[in-house]
């Protein structure tokens, strides 16, 4: 309603978010980590396929809010930082539901000389802590998971388990009228005309992750190369190339995004290269590449795995609540958003 | 014709799809890490009321419905079409029954009702929330029956039948909520 100017999130909950957030501030602290602050007004926002920054004009010319402070930070760990971690909003275009926010808050930290799975070690860690501002549960509609000091050890599982396990089929090479079908079954209409790539994509977010983490939170690991975002890849348990990348679940909802950091200049620019071809492909703009970003890689980054939590997630599970939104104060609103529209009872129903 | 992208796709939000007009009853955003994000979509058809489930891509566009609610009066039926005019521009729609639906049984002459039109055209009639009608046929309250709560089927002028407390009589007017087909009170006319 354009005549409710009040926040989205209690006082209770904004109260419980300062406290988590906090905590975190103190976990790194701690740990002698240094926290940093990038400009969130970036030249290039990150270039991935599926990932889209607002974009925003200054002095006349071009530029975008950061998708996440990866690029900045990594300049800062070439130049010999040592650990960092930053707390700040990152945006993403085309994002809102009710886990997704045009403007959010995330936590992103860097560990030289540490590797994914080391990373996932403090992840845990930061998790527990977290919680503990709470009961040590996390709640997200019908679902409890312990995060409490004395639960159980975090779950670990790789990517093709967690995909195979839900969907019968591999996410590598995937049988797509099995997958359809299970869509189907899910109660999930896929749209008329789906590749095998966005059956995929479709059965990961509708089907696969909304299972994940139910009672222990879970680490899915080892992710196919295709999805190594700033990964490095390595082999993975079963000696398949996979990409040093994790992510968090609990109650269904995805946490963090972790890599061992991709320290190979002209890997990454490869890559780069190829995530905007996709978005070519997809009829979206090219972005442009960071060439600071680049030479930083070049002049050496040091040996080191970094993790991107969303704190709004973090706070919502661990304050029972049922969106992004209330866990923060307003929601992201442009000069045409308009007042919802009520919803009519067409004639033929009653 | 408007293009919607996906994120306007949201509840109240009226769109196209396949011809056919549809409202967004409740919408879900999914997206995977690093993955293609979908929309979906309970939508109602306001043609026949049915509300189904659609996904949508990321990329997919979709036309929004040209919409449009006014208040009318109805006029009269002819039998075959039923009859309402704009009481601020008088101009005169014929809807059909298909048009009216379910709300027929609550359309009385000279009261004003909720229509939609889509691309110009009549699509839908809603009643107000209450509607005042006369009873037209009911049995007298038994005798001796003051139990509480104990009710009697009664006919109203628009062919609507209603559950109705024992001392409301043929002939008396009655507020009705059409939401819920419940007698709220008995007013004077």
């Amino acid at each position: 309603m354009s005549g409710d100017w009040r926040p989205t999130g209690s006082r209770q909950a904004l109260r419980l978010r300062a406290q988590v957030v906090q905590t975190l501030r103190a976990f790194f602290e701690r740990r002698g980590s240094l926290e940093v602050e990038t400009p969130v007004i970036v030249p290039s926002p990150g270039v991935d396929a599926w990932l889209d920054a607002p974009s925003v004009t200054l002095d006349g010319h071009r530029a975008y809010l950061s998708t996440s402070p990866e690029y900045a930070m990594k300049r800062l760990l070439a130049s010999g930082s040592g650990s960092i971690h930053q707390l700040g909003p990152a945006f993403r275009a085309g994002e809102r539901g009710r886990l997704h926010e045009p403007q959010f808050t995330m936590l992103e930290w860097y560990e030289v000389d540490a590797t994914d799975v080391e990373c996932m070690d403090t992840t845990e860690a930061l998790v527990r802590a977290a919680a503990a501002v709470g009961d040590g549960r996390l709640r997200f509609e019908r679902e409890v998971c312990d995060a409490s000091a004395d639960a159980p050890p975090f779950r670990r599982v790789s990517f093709d388990e967690v995909f195979e396990d839900a969907t019968g089929t591999s996410a590598r090479d995937p049988d797509t009228t099995r997958l359809g079908r299970l869509l189907r079954v899910s109660g999930v209409r896929s749209p008329p005309e789906c590749t095998a790539e966005e059956l995929v994509d479709l059965a990961l977010g509708a089907v696969v992750q909304p299972e994940l983490g139910l009672d222990v939170p879970t680490f899915v690991t080892d992710w196919p190369t295709d999805r190594a975002g700033l990964a490095r890849i390595r082999p993975g348990k079963d000696g398949e190339p996979s990409a040093a990348r994790f992510e968090l679940y609990a109650c269904g909802v995805e946490l963090c995004n972790g890599y061992h950091e991709l320290a190979d200049p002209v890997e990454q620019r490869a890559r780069i290269d190829a995530e905007n071809d996709r978005r070519a492909a997809a009829g979206k703009d090219r972005y442009p590449v960071d060439e600071q970003f680049l030479a930083a890689l070049a002049s050496g980054l040091p040996d080191c795995a970094g993790n991107a939590l969303g704190v709004d997630r973090l706070v919502m599970l661990i304050g029972g609540l049922k969106t992004l939104l209330q866990a923060r104060s307003f929601a992201v609103r442009t000069a045409d958003d308009a007042v919802p529209a009520r919803i009519d009872n067409p004639g033929g129903s009653s | 014709m408007a293009v919607l992208s996906h994120t306007d796709l949201r509840k109240g939000v009226k769109i196209e799809l396949d011809g056919q007009p549809y409202q967004i009853i409740d919408s879900d955003f999914v997206k995977p890490g690093k993955g293609q994000a979908f929309t979906r979509c309970r939508i109602r058809n306001y043609l026949n009321g049915n509300t189904i489930e659609r996904t949508i891509k990321s990329n997919e566009k979709v036309a929004k419905a040209d919409i449009e609610a006014t208040t009318c009066q109805y006029l009269y039926s002819d039998g075959e079409f039923f009859h309402f005019m704009d009481g601020t521009t008088y101009d005169q729609w014929q809807f059909t029954a298909k048009n009216v639906g379910d709300t027929v049984k609550w359309l009385s002459e000279n009261l004003e009702y909720n229509v939609l039109f889509w691309n110009g055209k009549p699509l839908s009639v809603e009643a107000p929330n209450h509607v005042e009608l006369e009873i037209t046929q009911c049995d007298p309250g038994v005798a001796g029956n003051t139990a509480q709560g104990a009710t009697k089927p009664a006919t109203l002028s628009s062919g609507a039948v209603v559950n109705v407390p024992l001392f409301v009589n043929e002939g008396d007017w009655i507020r009705v909520d059409t939401r819920t087909g419940d007698y709220t009170e008995r007013v004077k006319k």
